[in-house]
């Protein structure tokens, strides 16, 4: 049987972890590799690495802390941010990463997703949407929650899954840093329409809010950050949990 | 001498790191003529059955890879893309020949359920189905981190070591003689990963 995966989401700011309140605020959290072996200690079941400022000069920053944490780890972990091209998606493959997690850059050009799907493959491939809720509407944005779109959340969904996306990294930015739980409804559309993954990610506040989002919610996997980084929720106690909620997780 | 085959696909360094871990001496090559050095391979793997085979192709590790490992019985394992090029044929983006190591076609991952989901992306269980050497000391109820939507579909059941249960069963781990596959990672599985890579450079 498939186990529902638990995340902890490493955002990267000049090779830091860094946390916000909807998207903004951010607190220093600690040392990325550091943080990374606790969990996959810890019994965390991957690792996604942000780099949230994504700039030229943090490029080199990002690959040297990727080939860190893959020294350090030996459960698979994603790396996103700032990623528009097969040379940076293979500068970061060889750096140790296993998947790559693309946005704006899909947004922009979202024959992106095709062309790293044939050539890396579709697992190897998560596209990351940051959603609102604008005028009724679910709406992606881009730059770090920053830009909204026209695009509506779950068409774009459906299209990168159809170009070949491998899984789904679905952020409400409604929920996200209030710990006031995941975006259930949403999740759980876009779970039923789409045949490939999909990680919930948003609004992580305590334990019962990870069997929603993996029960109502839908999610095959959930991701949160600041609960973890600021050991408000500790992994094996989650799981733990979960498992006694009759939640399939790796123990 | 572990050698880990770098034909220009895969994650050599998780897959390098998780040998030098376990404290086995380990090397990545890519002159296929050094292959005779090494007592046990590795062919690492990810993206797609056709650039893999054509890659192995044109950079002329068939022919050293057949020699050393069908004539000079040089256990090797392969892992992921690299478990799947043994099969006979692949069916990923068109119609390929492997490396007709094993009676197997790669197929697409067929779940008989929507709810589960293609790529198959996790920590799955796995059953052992037969006393293979590599999952020695493993438990039951061992989880293995997979990441994949083709699987191997042998003809020969003796051929299949171990199975998932994934809205129908299918292909974990293949073995024969000295040729052992695993459709999951051991190297980013954690403690049972890394013994079935002890177990492999056992195996003699």
């Amino acid at each position: 049987m498939l186990t529902k995966r638990i995340i902890p989401c490493l955002d990267i700011k000049n090779g830091k972890t860094v946390k916000g309140v909807n998207f903004e605020n951010l607190r220093d959290a600690g040392d990325p590799v550091e943080l990374a072996q606790l969990y996959a200690d810890q019994g965390a079941d991957e690792l996604v690495f942000l780099d949230i400022t994504a700039t030229v000069e943090d490029r080199k920053t990002l690959i040297e802390l990727v080939r860190k944490v893959a020294r350090a780890l030996n459960i698979p972990f994603t790396v996103g941010g700032g990623i528009s091209s097969i040379q940076d998606v293979s500068a970061l493959l060889h750096a140790g990463a296993d998947k790559i997690s693309v946005n704006s850059s899909a947004v922009r050009n979202p024959e992106l997703v095709n062309t790293l799907a044939n050539e890396f493959g579709s697992q190897c491939v998560v596209v990351a949407i940051d959603t609102r809720f604008v005028n009724n509407e679910h709406i992606v944005h881009t730059h770090g929650g920053r830009k909204p779109t026209e695009i509506k959340t779950i068409a774009w969904a459906k299209e990168v899954e159809e170009r070949g996306a491998g899984e789904i990294l679905l952020t409400s930015m409604d929920t996200d840093g209030t710990k006031n739980g995941f975006a259930l409804d949403l999740t759980a559309k876009i779970s039923d329409l789409l045949s490939i993954p999909v990680i919930a990610s948003g609004g992580a506040g305590n334990q019962e809010h990870f069997t929603e989002v993996f029960t109502t919610g839908k999610a095959d996997a959930a991701l949160a950050a600041s609960i973890f980084h600021f050991k408000e929720v500790m992994i094996p106690d989650l799981k733990l949990y979960l498992q006694n909620r009759g939640i399939a997780v790796r123990m | 001498m572990v050698g880990i085959i770098d034909y220009g696909m895969g994650n050599l360094l998780s897959v390098f790191k998780a040998f030098e871990f376990i404290g086995a001496d380990v090397e990545v090559f890519n002159d296929p003529s050094q292959m005779h050095r090494y007592s046990h391979l590795v062919l690492p793997g990810v993206g797609a059955f056709r650039d893999c085979i054509i890659n192995l192709k044109e950079k002329g590790f068939v022919e050293p890879l057949n020699e050393n490992v069908l004539a000079k019985q040089i256990p090797i394992l392969g892992i992921c893309l690299g478990m799947q090029v043994m099969a006979a044929k692949g069916y990923e983006n068109g119609n390929f020949n492997g490396l007709g190591w094993f009676d197997a076609e790669v197929t697409r991952l067929t779940p008989d359920q929507p709810s589960y989901r293609v790529p198959h992306v996790g920590w799955t269980e796995i059953n052992s189905s037969k006393n293979s050497p590599l999952f020695k000391g493993i438990p039951a109820n061992a989880d293995f981190y997979f990441v994949h939507s083709y699987y191997a579909k042998c003809a020969d059941p003796s051929q299949v070591a171990a199975t998932f249960e994934y809205g129908g069963n299918f292909t974990a781990s293949i073995h024969r003689d000295n040729i052992f596959g695993t459709q999951f990672h051991p190297e980013k599985s954690q403690e049972y990963g890394l013994r079935i890579l002890e177990n492999f450079i056992k195996i003699e």
